[in-house]
């Protein structure tokens, strides 16, 4: 295994780091053991047929360590390579991962997410990839497994893998996190820029960012970008698996069916935000993540 | 993309080989690249071997490579590099992160 | 039918939810529709099953998606271990600034949920493309069933190949040449079946191999294995078993 000796004192959040400093960060010293390192050479075919560059990891480090002395998985999407997006060896390392989790069962599986879904060099196969991640998280939550996604990254998670950070037990957000499924720039390029301005950044952070979605519950938790508070918000889930069972799926459609009902009319987040009883909605995207929080907390449906 | 492999030395400051841990810098991404440095029986020599997806820089490598080589003196080390079109820069910044490391690992 | 019509119009004219029920369940259907939705029951020689699905390649967007979840709901409460032939036909999640709003990924996550939590308690889940399924619409309603079927002349596909080549970069032209020699690219549904994420096409005979695959009980996901044998995803299945395997 590939020990990280990496100079990690000057990084104080997950935005700036690769998937391989933020492991180290989030997990305790030294204890990351890498499984399929990038001397195992597993990579992709499907990119140099395309005469494009490989990774010898493919775009995601997978592997085993502790978090506060609990035994932890832990996958990083690097964003720097190829977007962070899924191709056949990417997605089948996540996969085995979290099958390998259903066996193991261990405290939790983090999933640090920044990815634009499917990787379109690999197109079908990256699809196929990510429903076999579902499957397997899946399986990994039935033996009461908790599988964390992390959004803090500058690719957010979209696509496929949207929708598989929403099958999780539950979503850690930040400011600069996006949750989605489709891109700002696919909505624009297929319906035109009145639907959607890819490059207005206040709307894409209203309609898909870290605070509107942990106000609307999309995500679970938010805290601001530091390693201490990820740490300790995650270690706070260790124990409490979401049961994959009918009384909690009832509730959460009641709960999805409500959210329809009371913002069924509303074509900005502004709307949604006023409707939920802020005061003033267009001081959110100002705050500080403290304020954020104390009002969030104040109007957003508790779990 | 162009695939090249350059050999260096026989150095004479071998050590026993041990179980060096590998280690990794750097992303491959545009302008940006991974360097994976393993410990290996290379009779004391340092090889490079690189995959590039910018064609017709093989002097270039060459010199910045050399150089690497002669002064840092890696016996039995073998140097992985896929890159994304890193300039050279860069790429003597990656493989100084890489000798930084490799030292330091047990 | 008029044997001088191009054959692409017939076949459209053909397959739609209707017609491919009747092929699919020669012992009687019936099937109601609610916007984009339709859903009913059908009699197989294994008992009655449940029909939920698309039509009119529905984009599916959080109401859709909501509406889909309640009615696998419903089944899971009303008809214990009923198994369900999911009927696809859409153009994948609906690409608006609205759905995106309310949360899409929570929506479709909530149909998959649904759905997997029927499969684990004993329904059987089999979908079918009788027409076209697109990415996160098909990820949600038909990628996650035990066994895949779609008809011959169905269209899967991520994205059209031309967007593809836009934010690839790569020329349209070598995309064509690529779905010529590789199963990656191309909307067929050939290639789903030899990249492992579809157990048949159905040609011919429809309502067999439905049946066949009613008689069986498979929840082990069961794509990666079926890749490597087929000859689609070499890597896959080795990737994820080294994974299971690999001691720390």
């Amino acid at each position: 295994m590939e020990r990280n000796t990496m100079r990690l004192e000057n990084i104080s959040g997950l935005y700036e780091s690769s998937a391989r400093e933020r492991i180290s960060l989030i997990l305790d010293t030294a204890s990351f053991q890498e499984i399929l390192p990038p001397s195992r050479r597993i990579s992709s075919p499907h990119l140099k047929t395309l005469g494009m560059p490989i990774a010898f990891d493919d775009g995601i480090v997978i592997g085993e360590g502790l978090l506060e002395g609990g035994k932890v998985f832990c996958a990083a999407q690097e964003p720097g390579f190829m977007g962070g997006s899924v191709g056949e060896v990417h997605g089948a390392k996540l996969t085995g991962l979290l099958e390998r989790a259903a066996i193991e069962k261990p405290a939790a599986v983090i999933l640090i997410l920044d990815t634009g879904g499917v990787r379109l060099h690999e197109a079908n196969a990256g699809l196929i990839a990510i429903s076999e991640i579902q499957r397997a998280l899946f399986k990994a939550r039935s033996m009461g497994v908790v599988v964390i996604a992390i959004s803090a990254g500058s690719n957010g998670i979209y696509g496929g893998i949207g929708i598989v950070a929403r099958c999780c037990d539950y979503v850690l957000i930040t400011e600069q996190g996006r949750l989605s499924v489709s891109g700002p720039e696919v909505i624009e390029s297929q319906k035109g820029v009145e639907e959607f301005d890819a490059r207005d950044k206040a709307l894409v952070w209203r309609t898909m960012g870290g605070k509107h979605r942990y106000l609307q519950n999309e995500a679970q938790a938010y805290t601001k970008d530091s390693i201490e508070n990820i740490r300790a918000t995650i270690a706070a889930y260790f124990g409490k698996p979401v049961p994959l069972s009918l009384e909690e799926l009832l509730r959460q459609h009641k709960s999805l069916g409500q959210r329809l009902e009371k913002f069924r009319d509303c074509t900005d987040a502004l709307d949604i935000w006023a409707k939920m009883g802020i005061q003033n909605p267009d001081q959110i995207p100002g705050l500080d993540d403290e304020s954020f929080i104390a009002i969030a907390n104040r109007v957003r449906d508790h779990d | 993309m162009e695939t090249f492999q350059f050999n260096f030395g026989p150095w004479s400051n071998q050590s026993k080989l041990g179980s060096k841990n590998p280690i990794i810098v750097g992303v491959v991404g545009s302008g940006n690249l991974e360097v994976l440095v393993e410990e290996v029986d290379l009779k004391g020599r340092t090889q490079f071997s690189l995959e590039t997806s910018i064609d017709g820089f093989e002097q270039t490598w060459q010199a910045v490579l050399s150089d690497f080589a002669e002064q840092k003196r890696f016996a039995n080390t073998l140097i992985t590099i896929n890159d994304g079109g890193a300039t050279p820069a860069v790429v003597q910044l990656r493989l100084a992160q890489a000798a930084q490391q490799w030292k330091e690992t047990p | 039918m008029n044997l001088l019509l191009p054959l692409q119009i017939e076949l459209e004219i053909m397959i739609n939810a209707n017609s491919a029920c009747e092929q699919l369940f020669p012992l009687g259907f019936n099937l109601m529709s609610s916007g984009d939705m339709v859903y009913g029951e059908a009699e197989t020689h294994q008992g009655i099953v449940a029909l939920l699905g698309t039509i009119n390649s529905a984009p599916i967007g959080v109401d859709l998606a909501f509406a889909l979840a309640g009615k696998v709901l419903e089944i899971i409460q009303n008809h214990p271990q009923m198994p369900i032939i999911i009927l696809v036909d859409t153009q994948g999640q609906n690409l608006s600034r609205r759905d995106e709003l309310l949360g899409n990924a929570g929506y479709l996550a909530h149909l998959s949920m649904c759905f997997e939590l029927a499969r684990m308690r004993g329904h059987k889940l089999i979908s079918i493309v009788y027409k076209e399924a697109v990415s996160g619409g098909y990820l949600a309603l038909g990628m996650i069933a035990d066994r895949s079927f779609a008809l011959e002349s169905a269209q899967i596909r991520v994205m059209a190949l031309s967007a593809m080549s836009r934010i690839m970069q790569i020329p349209l032209e070598r995309l064509e040449e690529l779905c010529a020699s590789s199963p990656i690219f191309g909307p067929g549904a050939n290639n789903y079946v030899v990249l492992g994420a579809l157990d048949g096409v159905l040609t011919n005979d429809l309502a067999s191999p439905i049946e066949q695959a009613l008689s069986q009980s498979e929840q082990l996901d069961r794509r990666a294995k079926l890749g490597l044998e087929r000859g689609g995803r070499t890597l896959a299945f080795e990737v994820i078993n080294s994974v299971i395997n690999t001691h720390v």
